[in-house]
């Protein structure tokens, strides 16, 4: 079925903070809730549908996660959908709205994620450890399976079977600080080369400090509706007309640590909305690592598989240089990972290439076709990867 | 780690690696090895035996942990059975460390942190 037509995004906001120091997750949560709707030209009380996922306050034992934040939001509600993919669920969650939508379960989805990792000073692998009463728990957790090493061991084998560079990887840290120079909320506003990458510390061979994301506080939030209401709003016609989802597991012991979740929903993406990686004009990719971009290049199909080393190098992903403007907030790596899930933010650009609200410096002209696909979980292990194709109309 | 609680179905394979020995999940149907064992096949879903792997695999992949007080080498292992595991190369040597890549030859070996139960990790073996 073609989601085309069937909703569209009317509402978009990030949340300009980088360190919350002096606010809840649940007040974070609120602010990208009235910020994205005062976008869309609606309030609280039009919200029928509410999507979240792990990032929300009181989500694990012993409180229910979503009653104590629908309750604190005031939401009237008749549909609420929490899937939990990580980072990814964000994009999924574009989808689900879209379906519930499409199936009368709700008018007017909104799709929050906040956090404050900074400001609470824990570390990313806080929140990434499988628990202690998962089934493989036992298994790996006396191996001590940081994030950053889970990522690593892509980046390696990346090395062996292609003969990818550091040097190419770090291409991906310089396009994003071209990126990011523009952007005044941005984390990490400076300019960095390759050669600053290489000469930041080792973290988890062979990635560098500069192969790392961002730890940032904040979040964002996203309104879809049904197109009666989108067509009675103020707002460009930003509509999904593809979407993939694929949950990638290890599979007993045989899996290719290079084929991502992405080289399914990608292709499930592209199947429903009818278009090519040819196509896309901008594209939002999870930027968790270096490493992250560059196997979802070629697992999506923006070059051959392998081939990812080679394609960003010299630039290609800078918007105005190269043929693929890739994060044009600055992504992760420098602008914002809030609550260290990064799907939001990149739902979040690319609606603003799409409605031509990007910074002037780094807007695609006319765009008209974008993409979204993130990785949530480890790229290394198991991870849900999500991606979803947005049109203009 | 602390907070783990025994888990009957693993059991057999905790036991076996207190005695030096590195058991596989066996697909009863399609008589395909897998890591890690359970009770049923993750291929078909029925039943499934465990039994003793050769301990002998080559690295898959590998990623050293720098920022820590003492560097490790996490990795996965492809067993010549099949299936990859993850563990650890053993050492915290970090010039040693440094010698590992990908495509080694390893053998598994048996070690404890202190109170802890006996884990199956791998070393790299000789030319």
């Amino acid at each position: 079925m073609s989601l085309k037509g069937r909703a569209y995004i009317v509402g978009a906001y990030e949340h300009p903070t980088r360190k919350a120091i002096d606010r809840s997750v649940e007040q974070l949560h609120a602010d990208v809730a009235t910020g994205a709707l005062k976008d869309a030209g609606l309030s609280l009380s039009d919200v029928d549908g509410y999507f979240c996922a792990g990032d929300i306050p009181g989500w694990s034992a012993p409180g229910i996660g979503p009653f104590g934040i629908t309750e604190y939001l005031g939401l009237n509600l008749r549909h609420l959908d929490t899937t939990e993919s990580w980072g990814s669920a964000y994009i999924n969650h574009v989808a689900h709205a879209t379906e519930a939508i499409v199936s009368g379960k709700c008018r007017v989805a909104l799709v929050t994620l906040a956090g404050r990792p900074r400001a609470a000073a824990k570390r990313p692998d806080a929140d990434h450890g499988n628990r202690y009463d998962s089934p493989e728990y036992e298994f790996e957790a006396p191996y001590r399976p940081q994030v950053t090493n889970m990522y690593a061991m892509v980046a390696h084998r990346h090395m062996y079977e292609h003969g990818t560079t550091s040097e190419q990887l770090a291409w991906i840290k310089v396009a994003a600080s071209q990126h990011a120079q523009h952007n005044p909320h941005a984390m990490l506003q400076n300019l960095v080369s390759v050669e600053d990458v290489l000469a930041s510390p080792m973290i988890a061979s062979p990635l560098r400090k500069l192969d790392c994301c961002v730890v940032s506080d904040g979040g964002g939030a996203l309104v879809i509706v049904h197109p009666d209401i989108a067509k009675s709003l103020n707002r460009p016609l930003i509509t999904p007309i593809g979407a993939g989802f694929h949950l990638r597991h290890l599979n007993g012991g045989y899996f290719d640590i290079l084929k991502s979740g992405g080289v399914r929903s990608g292709a499930e993406a592209f199947a429903q909305a009818g278009v090519k990686p040819d196509d896309i004009q901008y594209a939002s990719l999870y930027d968790s690592f270096t490493i992250t971009v560059l196997v979802q290049l070629g697992n999506l199909g923006f070059c051959g598989e392998g081939q990812g080393g080679k394609f960003v190098s010299d630039g290609a992903l800078i918007s105005g240089v190269g043929k693929l403007p890739v994060n044009t907030d600055g992504g992760g790596l420098c602008n914002n990972h809030p609550a260290n899930r990064g799907g939001m933010t990149k739902v979040i650009e690319e609606v603003r290439q799409l409605r031509g609200e990007a910074h002037p410096a780094v807007q695609v002209p006319d765009c008209k076709l974008a993409l979204a696909h993130g990785t949530g979980g480890q790229l290394g292990g198991r991870h849900g990867a999500s991606t979803v194709i947005l049109e203009r109309e | 780690m602390s907070e783990s609680i025994p888990n009957p179905e693993q059991a057999a394979f905790w036991l076996a690696s207190e005695n030096g020995q590195l058991l596989l999940g066996l697909c009863m149907e399609t008589n395909k090895p897998f890591y890690y064992p359970r009770a049923h096949s993750p291929f078909t879903g029925g039943a499934a035996e465990v039994f003793e792997a050769s301990g002998f695999g080559t690295i898959y992949t590998y990623s050293i942990a720098y920022r820590v007080s003492e560097p490790y080498c996490l990795a996965y292992i492809q067993l010549d059975e099949g299936p990859i595991i993850l563990s650890n190369i053993v050492g915290n040597d970090l010039e040693a460390l440094q010698t590992v890549r990908i495509g080694q030859r390893v053998k598994v070996c048996f070690s404890s942190a202190e109170g802890a139960r006996r884990v199956p990790f791998f070393e790299v073996l000789a030319d």
